[in-house]
């Protein structure tokens, strides 16, 4: 516990540090965690009073964030990634053993306050699963072995600091590169080239590059911006800039902003992309401020790629001491400088709007649209919000010339997809191909044989089976954010749409009601059918939620909530039918589960304690 | 006819610019199912029972501004039939306990449960634990039969300019939480004339020492339909 006089002097520091300014609250929640172990009632009170906000606003803050914590929760926190493809890797049997051999329930912080061991969603390390973050920062490639040392280290009570450096070795695993991770660009081609072709001459480029959002809805990135330019502040001070289109020295404040909450299960391209090549992205925000006339830009990074921070931060500092950042960029009028937010574990803060409020310091729920991002985004100011790959394109897009971009790819998908591969193949790791090639290549190439099914864009995509592994990756065929999980044969294909299933419920913000309530109990629906007590009435009600919270969700996390499960029930039948138990007959009392209180309590476990089924 | 017109089950609709699906509809007259809307406070568009479609897309008709042209379908069966689902998640969320309840009658939630035809909860009930704070010297706060319309925390932080109620957790964790260290309610500068104290739908925010002066079968809805008292006070 921390000393009560050390609070004040943890908050002191943190808001002072975030320039006593409530829309950082959420970075202001890090630091007094990372001083403090865990956000404590007084100092939510001391936040919200040096802020000049409610208390219950900053206590809203706080519980909205998986990694914010109200009370201590382990020297060592211990959260195994939970995507399916680690559940297939063995996660389930390393967290077990964990828990044995340290004696502690799961979820459930020790007894001395030693130690939590638990699950979190997808940290974008499932291609060198099973992953774990221990006290925030990943540990890769778990095995029976590793896990005995990192036991050995939690009992000698060695901080995660002097563990050896190897378990946090995350490797890029980047197998094929092509147009835009092949060749590298020389720092700042993208900045002097919209320098010197001006906003609306680099505006044209990017148009004519046919370049879309890579964040998987393909929005044409160029109309994204052109709508931000032209989008006028209506609010007081700005009012005078009239229907002009503003550049950098007009009054309208506008916005850039990264989306880097990489959190789709079996996402990590932007992982490698932050990793290796961050000057790129950061080169293609700042092609795109100049384009739309922000002065500033933010990259909200993930709080599972904390350990990226440093030295994303380190690179930003390069790129000012080179004059790509900062004031006068280049000795030019344009003034453009970049901050990194940390999100705090929540999926919901890769929709953009969520993550617009994440940025403003409130609990990232989703906004009511319109107004859109593009003319009421940061601050209610114009804000063009991008993924990572997409700013990465433009910058080459900058360089290279809308010309040279077009010709790769397929007509309406020009350009390159970086795909993230992982699961049942021999290489697993990042591939970047040109639109338009098909599954069955790219299953071809990462070595994947006697394939049952590919789940194609993550959770909220779309699953395929062998019949469909000639569509092609592409918006017009299969659009992708770039999450490809690949299940081999005697892969349970049920389990993984319950996993998922799991993860939207999980995840999901608890505004809406179809999303809140319906997104649970579709994961019930998928519990009682794996149970064995599921029937044909169950099936045909998970389809009812699935076409509810499809059409009724405030957004586009409810809105595809139900897609693993309708997706399955479409494609893979045979899992389900063969796990129903009745098709007429509709049995909702478990026997032998309701004894489960009286066989915890005795400490039984033996055939006599159990009612068999049948 | 000016442009300024939608049409909502085929009959034309003026609105004003700025105006709203659902504040177009009840000025002239048609009613929209709806309960975390209130026409005194800032649409919030969480309950989703409003929604309607809009030129082929679903969108709450509480938040979605009104555009030259729109065709609107409202009274239709498909979405009275999902308007009657969400109802249901709310009473299985929650623990709503309707025959001894002090609000039953006038009640929102369980009024717009009638008018939708709901005859069951037809989903399993989530039997959450959820507190009840009776420190308030005037008013019981009972979480069992919150429903998250937020109005609460609307009317004390836009008409009280108090604060006393906020939101925490997230998904099936979300909450109505109280401004204070404690936590308690009666740690807090709420009064029992504030607007927070009788602005709840539900049975959630209850006034002490006023329990059953109506005697049911009296009540708003025991003899009127919550579209009947909805367009009562809109003055339709």
């Amino acid at each position: 516990m921390p000393e009560n006089d050390t609070i004040p002097s943890a908050v002191q520091a943190a808001v002072a540090r975030h320039s006593h300014d409530a829309a950082n609250l959420v970075q202001i929640l890090h630091d007094v965690q990372n001083q403090l172990g865990h956000i404590p009632e007084q100092a939510v009170d001391q936040v919200a009073r040096v802020l000049g906000i409610p208390p219950v606003k900053v206590a809203g803050v706080r519980g909205f964030y998986h990694f914010f914590h109200d009370r201590p929760h382990g020297r060592y926190d211990i959260l195994f990634s939970d995507n399916i493809i680690e559940h297939f890797q063995g996660k389930q049997e390393l967290l077990n053993y964990i828990c044995t051999q340290l004696w502690v329930e799961p979820e459930r912080v020790s007894e001395d306050g030693m130690v939590r061991v638990g699950s979190t969603s997808c940290i974008g390390m499932s291609d060198q699963g099973p992953a774990a973050l221990v006290n925030g920062l990943p540990v890769t490639r778990l095995t029976m072995e590793r896990v005995t040392a990192l036991v050995d280290l939690v009992k000698a009570g060695k901080p995660p600091a002097e563990w050896p450096a190897e378990f946090f070795q995350v490797a890029d695993n980047l197998r094929r590169a092509d147009a835009l991770l092949g060749e590298p660009l020389e720092r700042g081609a993208g900045v002097r080239a919209v320098l010197e072709k001006g906003a609306d001459g680099m505006l044209a480029e990017i148009d004519k590059s046919g370049l879309r959002g890579r964040g998987g809805a393909g929005f044409k990135t160029a109309v994204k911006w052109d709508f931000c330019r032209k989008a006028v502040d209506t609010g007081a001070e700005c009012q005078e800039v009239g229907g002009t289109i503003c550049d950098n020295t007009a009054a309208t404040v506008r916005y850039v902003v990264c989306n880097a909450d990489e959190g789709e299960p079996g996402t990590f391209k932007d992982r490698v992309l932050l990793n290796s090549y961050a000057d790129l992205v950061f080169e293609g925000m700042t092609v795109a401020a100049r384009v739309i006339g922000a002065r500033q830009g933010f990259l909200y990074l993930r709080g599972e790629y904390r350990y990226l921070l440093d030295k994303l931060n380190g690179i930003l500092e390069q790129r000012r001491r080179d004059g790509l950042l900062g004031e006068r960029i280049l000795g030019t009028d344009f003034s453009f400088d970049i901050a990194i937010h940390l999100g705090a574990g929540a999926y919901i803060c890769g929709e953009e709007s969520a993550l617009i409020e994440s940025l403003e310091g409130k609990r990232g729920t989703p906004r009511n649209r319109p107004p859109f991002p593009v003319t009421h985004g940061y601050l209610g100011k114009p804000t063009v919000v991008n993924n990572v790959e997409t700013y990465a394109s433009a910058a080459k897009v900058a360089a290279k010339g809308g010309e040279w971009f077009a010709q790769i790819g397929t007509a309406q998908s020009t350009g390159t997809k970086v795909l993230s591969i992982s699961g049942d193949c021999e290489r697993p790791g990042v591939y970047e191909y040109p639109f338009g090639v098909t599954v069955r290549q790219v299953l071809a190439d990462c070595g994947a044989k006697d394939i049952h099914a590919v789940q194609v864009g993550g959770p909220s995509g779309t699953i395929i089976g062998e019949a469909e592994f000639d569509r092609k990756i592409a918006f017009e065929d299969l659009a992708t954010g770039g999450s490809m999980m690949v299940f081999g044969q005697g892969r349970d294909v049920f389990e993984a749409a319950r996993n998922f299933a799991h993860f939207f419920a999980h995840e999901s913000c608890g505004f809406c009601t179809p999303c809140r309530v319906g997104s649970r109990l579709i994961a019930k629906g998928m519990d009682k059918i794996a149970s064995g007590h599921g029937t044909c009435a169950d099936v045909e009600e998970l389809k009812r939620l699935g076409h509810l919270t499809r059409t009724m969700s405030h957004c586009g996390l409810g809105q595809t909530a139900a897609n693993p499960v309708m997706q399955t029930l479409e494609k893979f039948w045979d899992h389900y039918d063969k796990r129903l138990r009745s098709k007429e007959f509709e049995p909702s009392f478990d026997l032998d589960k309701a004894l489960e209180t009286a066989r915890k309590i005795t400490g039984r476990d033996d055939a006599w304690a159990h009612i068999s089924a049948d | 006819m000016s442009d300024n017109t939608i049409t909502i089950d085929g009959q034309a609709v003026p609105f004003a610019p700025g105006q709203t699906i659902m504040e177009a509809a009840m000025a002239a007259g048609v009613y929209i199912p709806h309960l975390c809307h209130n026409p005194e406070f800032t649409p919030h568009g969480s309950c989703k029972l409003c929604t309607v479609t809009v030129n082929g897309r679903n969108a709450a008709s509480c938040t979605m501004p009104a555009a030259p042209g729109m065709v609107v379908q409202n009274d239709t069966e498909e979405l009275n039939a999902n308007r009657r689902a969400l109802t249901q998640m709310l009473f299985v969320e929650g623990n709503h306990v309707c025959p001894f309840c002090e609000k039953s009658g006038n009640c929102q939630l369980q009024a717009m449960g009638y008018f939708l035809g709901m005859m069951d909860p037809h989903y399993d009930q989530f039997y959450p634990p959820r507190d009840v704070d009776a420190s308030h010297p005037d008013i019981l706060l009972d979480l069992n039969r919150c429903i998250l319309c937020e109005l609460c925390v609307r009317a004390s932080r836009d008409v009280d300019g108090k604060n006393v109620f906020g939101v925490t957790g997230r998904g099936p964790h979300t909450r109505i939480t109280v401004n204070s260290a404690s936590g308690r309610l009666g740690d807090t500068d709420m009064a029992v004339t504030d607007r927070a104290a009788d602005v709840c739908p539900v049975g959630a925010i209850l006034k002490k020492r006023h329990g059953f002066e109506v005697p049911i079968g009296q009540r708003t809805y025991d003899h009127k339909t919550i579209k009947d008292v909805h367009m009562e006070e809109a003055g339709k």
